[in-house]
């Protein structure tokens, strides 16, 4: 119960920062992707901010084996450079550029009742399950 | 040379919500332990496993919870989305398999992954950013021309 509320809070203070910061709203970020036209470095800002106070909770974090709450710090052991990292990552940038949304603030305009958020969380979450599918086929052969 | 628009130029508001985003992330690693990465909490709903479900239906509900709550009391801020259905389509395809195989996304690596100094998400950070600048520049300057 403490952990799902918990995990409520956060996404919606996530969402709120979100919206506050302008990542919601995609014309912004291709505003900031925009390098070669009237560019926005907005974002950058954005980011600037979020690992300000990230660094501070992180170096918390690693030096805990249980959280506030008691439970389990999962941060994540791997540290492989690999193929997988750069190629999923090119294709999710190459996303990110098409329409200037990634998986945050697509939910927050889902939230605001953009019909193009939409369109665009479904082909997301389809996107998702189309790799699911793939690993599972891979582990099988 | 770069120009920048200025009149776009929100460095407040976006360092305002930067932080917000920063506080999220922070009470999420601290009293639950977890990464705040949008598309690992989506993205394990295809797989749903015991005990790991609700969490990130709440996290997820909070999220959509955000424009609705806001709505209550002020204006919303602008949400423009240009991009038509099929690129919509496109780009939402992209991101969601991605963001899977890349094993994250501009949350769990760009703010998570960057805070806690993790090379990988470093490399991640770099490389979904020079993507997301070249798709830009292709569309917007080799393509339209503008």
């Amino acid at each position: 119960m403490k952990f799902n509320l918990a995990s409520f809070g956060a996404g919606l203070l996530f969402g709120i920062g979100l919206l506050v910061s302008g990542m919601a709203n995609p014309e912004k970020v291709l505003g900031f992707l925009d390098i070669a036209g009237q560019w926005d470095p907005s974002l950058a800002f954005v980011m600037g901010g979020a690992i300000l106070v990230g660094l501070f909770a992180f170096t918390v974090a690693k030096q805990r084996t249980t959280s506030f709450l008691g439970f389990d710090m999962r941060l994540p052991a791997s540290d492989r450079l690999d193929k997988r990292l750069v190629i999923g990552s090119l294709l999710f940038g190459a996303g990110w550029g098409l329409a200037g949304f990634c998986p945050g603030p697509g939910l927050v305009a889902l939230g605001a009742g953009k019909s193009g958020a939409l369109v665009f969380v479904v082909a997301m979450v389809a996107g998702m399950g189309l790799f699911e599918v793939i690993e599972k086929n891979r582990a099988r052969n | 040379m770069i120009e920048i628009a200025w009149d776009n130029f929100t460095p407040w508001s976006a360092l305002a919500g930067g932080i917000i985003i920063g506080l999220s992330a922070a009470g999420f690693i601290l009293l639950n332990g977890r990464i705040a990465g949008i598309s690992g909490i989506l993205g394990g709903l295809l797989v749903p496993q015991k005990r790991d479900v609700l969490w990130r239906i709440a996290f997820l509900a909070g999220m959509l919870a955000a424009p609705l709550l806001w709505m209550m009391t002020a204006e919303l801020p602008p949400i423009e989305i240009k991009a038509s259905y099929p690129v919509l389509v496109a780009a939402g395809l992209l991101v969601g398999i991605g963001t899977r195989y890349g094993s994250g996304c501009t949350s769990g690596h760009g703010v998570c992954g960057l805070s806690r100094l993790s090379a990988r998400s470093l490399v991640a950070t770099l490389t979904f950013m020079v993507a997301g600048f070249v798709t830009v520049f292709i569309i917007r300057h080799l393509i339209t021309g503008a």
